[in-house]
């Protein structure tokens, strides 16, 4: 009708709304991350510990390590121990032994995940193998350490966490350098 | 009516077809476009129903007999493809090209030339995507939703044919919409207010705004399949720091919408013909419009009902199940008010309105079964089965295609000038209805015992009802070329049709002859 705006402007309208949901097409991206940061799902877990330093000793977590290889990841990819206690507040250490049992030097990432997310969010880990990639040359074995803090303020009813690894294999997207130095 | 005398006075405007092939490349005349997307929309039919024929044909014994795995998979994925973007939604934009401009008196869509681009991008797409079935890897085998990383790490090497076809037809769907929604805002017949429109128009401006929101989420979707497959992007790899479950994200909060975007023309066009062969109005005008559009908000809300395993928290299991139910509320406010119309009307059963009253009932019970998926934790049991399969046949087959038939019958006689044979149209109505219910419903009862979607063979135990539904569908599918029989019979010739065949019809459209001359509405009609 003639009353309504004109052509021109109204098409120029309606592509505005197909770019802009274009772009939020790709908002979604850090929108997602957010809301795992959120609901603690997706392995995301809690920054740094600023809670109270101190231990308490009245009660204990049962933390269980799970690591998993990607498809076709052929490393030797492990926890050293299946579960350990951890007092909340207090500092723990868990060691991942790998290996690269191929002929060939390969670089690897590791994904973590935690269980039950709604624990995630009072789980701090101040050291992780997950937050470098790894360079194994052929046959090389390493230690690998995760530090973390169970926080005082974990709700009452979580005394069990599973903390999960996958290791995926990028050596084609990041290619190791060959060196002679490994054993 | 002064405009029809002056429209005589200026013969030389009054102009016909161009003649020959350039007609139809060249046309910007949206009957012509419409008829374009309709055989457009039948030949997709026929190639995605065919894909489905070699689906039924392996799964008529258990084992695997006719094809391989492989290409069983790109069969289940190229039927899903097809149907969705090939049949169904270019069936409703030509349903729309065809009676919108025909409905609100207008002489034309708003953007021809754009209207010409958007058809002919879709044979371009179609011929994109279909080649890569005879390519060394294969068409696309990772199913229709084609979740990453089947459909990025482990795709075929055909991956990126599918993608640019998507865009493709993505674009051209987005075009459409804004021709639909410029048409209907700035084309209307003076004294047509919107809440004048009928309800098929309604229904597709609605759908050309859900069009316009979220075709742009999937064309960015496979933009970034894009990026992770060719440019070292990791949107979808958890190793590079991504996640295969945010590509379910971005999927369904188009994939949601889109559902509706085929389902709500349908709504329209059976809103048209239960009025008219009930002899009365449609019960509720206002309420449909509301109904509508409250369906077409809630479509975005509750994508993430079709991924209640991924892990997502609990406080969004129930959001999500409690948005999908509430869903049920404006479309029972629909299929009341359909009922009510009918209620103590002078009701008879040509074909359009055998396929409109069967929409109702049998879009009903896919209604019903989609309520039962939408409880999560029923839904861990149902996901990924048959009766998610059948679910979802029982809304897009008697709702959308039925519509789509319903339709078509209805406004045959418009377009041809003939009146179809109602014996064959109604012979083609049961044999559809049977042959239909044959296919899907036994999927209910397989589903429901354990029986998983996309795998070319099952357990001994899901035979007989495996084997009832190729029956089904070998019946369905053959009913369909007896479809293109009548057509083409009604097309050659038939009783010539008046201008308002149907006497409870009610609209702009049946003012001008039939056949619907090549020009109308060039001085506006009044409405009052």
């Amino acid at each position: 009708m003639a009353d309504s705006i004109s052509m021109k402007k109204l098409v120029t309208r309606l592509l505005g709304v197909v770019v802009a949901m274009f772009v939020f097409g790709f908002a979604l991206v850090p929108i997602y991350d957010v809301m795992c940061k959120a609901f603690g799902i997706n392995g995301k877990t809690a920054g740094q510990y600023e809670g109270e330093q101190t231990v308490d000793t009245s009660r204990q977590v049962r933390v269980q390590f799970l690591s998993t290889n990607n498809i076709d990841m052929p490393w030797d990819f492990y926890p050293k121990h299946d579960e350990l206690t951890a007092n909340p507040g207090a500092v723990n250490e868990m060691i991942f032994i790998a290996r690269n049992p191929t002929d060939k030097p390969m670089s690897a990432q590791a994904v973590p995940s935690i269980a039950p997310s709604t624990a995630a969010a009072y789980f701090h880990k101040t050291e992780c193998f997950c937050f470098t990639q790894q360079v194994l040359q052929p046959g090389q074995q390493i230690e690998m350490p995760v530090r973390f803090i169970v926080d005082r303020d974990m709700p009452k009813d979580v005394k069990h966490l599973t903390l999960s690894y996958t290791l995926f294999d990028i050596t084609a997207r990041h290619p190791p350098v060959a060196v002679n130095t490994g054993g | 009516m002064s405009a029809v005398i002056d429209d005589h006075g200026h013969a030389d405007h009054a102009h016909g077809p161009a003649k020959g092939l350039m007609r139809w490349v060249l046309t910007t005349n949206h009957k012509d476009i419409g008829t374009l997307y309709l055989w457009f929309a039948f030949c997709m039919f026929l190639l995605g129903g065919s894909f489905a024929m070699v689906i039924r044909a392996e799964l008529f014994q258990p084992g695997l007999q006719i094809v391989e795995p492989a290409f069983f998979n790109q069969m289940t994925t190229m039927h899903g493809l097809v149907m969705v973007f090939g049949a169904v939604m270019p069936a409703f934009v030509g349903l729309a090209n065809w009676m919108i401009p025909l409905m609100i008196g207008a002489p034309d869509m708003a953007l021809p030339r754009m209207n010409n681009f958007s058809f002919w991008l879709l044979p371009a797409a179609f011929l994109l995507l279909v080649s890569t079935l005879f390519t060394a890897g294969g068409g696309p085998n990772f199913g229709w939703t084609f979740y990453a990383p089947l459909s990025t790490t482990y795709a075929p090497e055909s991956v990126t044919y599918f993608i640019f076809a998507i865009h493709l037809m993505g674009i051209s769907s987005i075009m459409g919409a804004i021709n639909v929604i410029a048409t209907i805002l700035n084309l209307r017949a003076p004294g047509m207010t919107l809440m004048k429109m009928p309800l098929f128009v309604w229904t597709w401006l609605i759908t050309a705004f859900l069009l316009i929101a979220v075709m742009p989420v999937l064309a960015g979707c496979v933009t970034m399949m894009l990026m992770d497959i060719h440019f070292g992007t990791s949107f979808f790899s958890a190793a590079g720091g991504g996640d295969p479950v945010l590509f379910q994200h971005v999927f369904w909060f188009f994939g949601h919408p889109e559902v509706y975007i085929m389902i709500l023309p349908a709504f329209g066009a059976v809103s048209q013909i239960i009025p008219t062969f009930s002899r009365k109005p449609l019960f509720g005008y206002t309420s449909m419009v509301y109904a509508t559009a409250s369906i077409a908000f809630l479509s975005f809300i509750v994508w993430a009902h079709h991924m209640f395993v991924v892990g997502i928290p609990l406080v969004g299991e129930l959001f999500f199940m409690y948005a999908t139910m509430l869903i049920a509320v404006p479309t029972g406010v629909k299929v009341f008010n359909w009922a009510s119309t009918m209620w103590q009307g002078s009701m008879t059963f040509e074909t359009p309105m055998l396929f409109a009253v069967a929409f109702v009932i049998l879009f009903s019970i896919g209604g019903f079964s989609g309520l039962m998926l939408a409880i999560a934790p029923a839904d861990f049991q149902y996901q990924d089965t048959y009766f998610v399969v059948a679910h979802f046949h029982y809304v897009l087959v008697p709702g959308a295609i039925f519509g789509i038939f319903a339709s078509a019958y209805y406004w045959l006689p418009k377009w041809t000038g003939h009146m179809y044979d109602e014996t064959l149209g109604k012979l083609h109505f049961w044999l559809s209805f049977v042959g239909m219910n044959l296919t899907f419903f036994p999927m209910h009862f397989v589903g429901l015992a354990g029986m998983p979607r996309r795998i070319p063979d099952y357990n001994l135990q899901f035979a007989d009802f495996n084997m009832v539904s190729s029956i089904g569908g070998f019946m369905f599918g053959a009913t369909q070329i007896f479809f293109l029989f009548i057509v083409i019979k009604t097309i050659r010739g038939g009783p010539p049709a008046p201008a308002k065949p149907w006497d409870g019809a009610e609209g702009l459209e049946w003012s001008v002859p039939s056949p619907a001359p090549y020009h109308t509405f060039t001085t506006p009609p009044e409405v009052k």
